[in-house]
């Protein structure tokens, strides 16, 4: 095996000549390496001087931080107080505030639940990752309800701002992948009736703006139902959002099945695993894992579509925001509330992000090949 | 090996293990296996040869009906080859696989490759169906590569693991797809000793290669195909030394 048996030695490594690495190469190469580079760096780092100078002096140096009402902000920068006095209720919505610790616990719930996913050596992160997906669903539902257990009915139409947002989202994700991924088969199927059928869901559903989705949700839906059938307008909302999400899934899950070679269905058919041990066994743990940027590009474009349930009545995080800047006790104030509001969504898209490039890292297995 | 086949039962001796009867199959407007007939008896080995496009891959596997034939019937072990899904998934557990391009499954690491069959379609015990991969994995020589993936190996060891992987299933037929044409020329041999280790241990075999002296050494018959049609099939000896057909004596001046 080894050269040395037959007394051959290679040639030892050499390391890579100093300048073209560590801080100190890297910037020599990248901003300083001619005449135009070092202008090109000039001018941008003013550029950046400019721009950056006025947005730290009005979101930090200049803002307002406590007071009461508006009448604390006089400094001229950004009047932080309004989104201090007004958080409960960008967070909350309209929740009654006796039952606020109902959505705390599961606030803490989540971060017990995800924090762990985070950590590649946490034992027992299968369970945790199931019960996410399936008891915390239900566990929520019982909460923020109510209803039972003597915890007061809390109706649908009081819940708001980010609970809202974080419960449209969860559900909407929680059932579009396995739907979308279901959807995906049906379309490769080999059985004509159900491939139309697959197509025409994911055409009708994709060829349609979600806006409209959400009105004929709230509004034509009704017309159809019989008088008595009294259907939640929430619950509307998220069937809706549900449906045309998993036809984007759909197709994003499609292009990851279509990647994998035709070898692994037929290494999978002759062991003999049938069909749907040879999807769920080997397929679609691969075709997932190819797609997992697809996949969250579509959890983030659900996440931030969420805000257009403001057109149907529905107070999420920047509806909430909206009718606390129309209120009058707070005329002077409103950058603040969409800041405040995008820096909320921005927290959440990375961390989704972010997780999802963990992810991949971690379920590489190197074939790959570099 | 004369000893241990004469124990068999006289019955298997008269059913052989796969029957082809004028089978026919087109891709297409493409007559792809024209009219092939083909018996191979219990632990037979036979080696497929011809030039490429002359349909010896498409044999072979349509007898796992990995494709369909459209004409004739295959009879696999008194089982014959319909649409019946059932039969189907019956025949491939009994018959392996091997292919040109190993077809591993990447994303599971090599024990979890070889025991993904017998777990769930075997219904075998965890435990026991790893202690089954093991031995199966110092047959081909790589024990110590279980824990890795097959991306981390190198070609031939992923085609010994494949071979591992279909008889982990304990299968009564083999079948191997041009095994060695994807693999580098210092891997080969090492692939080639398993299959021929494979091959001593009675196993029934039909296997599609260019490579001729394994055809010599462990071949109770080798068959050359052109154009869909089996053109001539004789034992090793006579195939090589006295081809009967032009278009084999034209074929073995090319590859010999």
């Amino acid at each position: 095996m080894s050269a040395t048996e037959n007394g051959w030695q290679p040639a030892p490594d050499l390391p890579p000549p100093s300048s073209s690495v560590g801080i100190i190469g890297w910037i020599r190469q990248n901003l300083f390496s001619s005449p135009l580079n070092i202008f090109l760096t000039v001018v941008g780092l003013y550029i950046i001087y400019k721009a950056g100078v006025p947005i730290l002096d009005w979101v930090f140096w200049s803002a307002d931080f406590s007071g009461e009402d508006q009448s604390a902000c006089t400094s001229g920068g950004a009047c932080w107080v309004f989104v201090g006095q007004r958080l409960s209720f960008f967070i909350y919505g309209f929740y009654p505030e006796s039952e606020y610790w109902r959505i705390n616990v599961l606030f803490v719930l989540l971060a017990v639940l995800i924090i762990p996913q985070m950590i590649p050596a946490f034992p027992h992160k299968k369970w945790l990752g199931w019960f996410f997906l399936v008891g915390f669903p239900i566990v929520s539902y019982v909460l923020l309800l109510g209803g039972s257990f003597s915890l007061p009915h809390v109706e649908t139409e009081k819940w708001g701002g980010l609970m809202l947002t974080l419960v449209i989202s969860f559900v909407g994700i929680v059932f579009a992948l396995p739907l979308g991924t279901l959807l995906a088969l049906g379309r490769r199927s080999d059985m004509p009736v159900i491939r139309a059928i697959c197509v025409g869901f994911i055409e009708l559903w994709r060829g349609v703006p979600l806006i409209s989705v959400l009105f004929m949700a709230s509004v034509m839906l009704p017309l159809f139902l019989s008088e008595g059938a009294h259907f939640n307008k929430l619950l509307r909302a998220l069937i809706g959002i549900v449906m045309f999400q998993s036809a984007y899934m759909a197709e994003v899950v499609r292009g990851g099945l279509q990647a994998i070679p035709k070898g692994q269905y037929e290494a999978a058919a002759a062991l003999g695993l049938g069909y749907w041990r040879s999807m769920g066994l080997v397929i679609l743990p691969q075709a997932l894992k190819l797609v997992i940027p697809g996949i969250v590009n579509t959890f983030i474009a659900l996440f931030k579509d969420t805000t257009l349930v403001l057109i149907i009545g529905l107070l999420d995080i920047l509806a909430s925001v909206q009718a606390a800047i129309t209120d009058p006790a707070w005329s002077a104030v409103a950058a603040e509330g969409y800041v405040f509001t995008a820096v909320a969504f921005w927290i959440f898209c990375f961390g989704m992000s972010r997780y999802s490039q963990g992810l991949e890292r971690r379920l590489d297995t190197g074939h790959k090949k570099r | 090996m004369s000893d241990t086949a004469s124990q068999e039962p006289a019955e298997t001796k008269t059913a052989p293990m796969i029957q082809m009867i004028g089978v026919h199959k087109w891709y297409g407007e493409f007559h792809v296996l024209k009219d092939i007939n083909l018996d191979v008896d219990h632990r037979e080995r036979i080696v497929i040869c011809g030039p490429s496009g002359s349909g010896k891959s498409t044999l072979i596997r349509c007898i796992n009906r990995l494709e369909e034939h459209q004409q004739g019937r295959i009879i696999v072990e008194g089982i014959e080859l319909t649409s019946d899904l059932k039969h189907i998934e019956q025949i491939r557990r009994d018959v392996g696989m091997v292919f040109q391009h190993f077809n591993l499954f990447p994303h599971l690491t090599v024990l979890e490759n070889l025991t993904l069959a017998p777990i769930w379609v075997r219904k075998t015990p965890r435990a026991e169906a790893e202690k089954a991969a093991m031995t199966y994995l110092e047959r081909v020589k790589i024990p110590e590569q279980a824990k890795k993936y097959p991306g981390q190996l190198s070609g031939g060891q992923q085609q010994r693991v494949a071979i591992a992987r279909s008889l982990c299933m304990n299968p009564k037929i083999m079948l191997f797809d041009e095994p060695t044409s994807a693999l580098d020329p210092e891997m080969i041999k090492e692939v080639l000793d398993v299959m021929i280790e494979l091959a001593e241990s009675g196993m029934t075999m039909l296997c599609v290669t260019h490579e001729m002296g394994f055809a010599k050494t462990v071949a109770d018959r080798v068959i050359f195909m052109d154009s869909g049609e089996i053109i001539e099939q004789n034992n090793p000896d006579q195939f090589f030394d006295n081809p009967q057909h032009d278009r084999t004596k034209l074929f073995l001046s090319q590859i010999l």
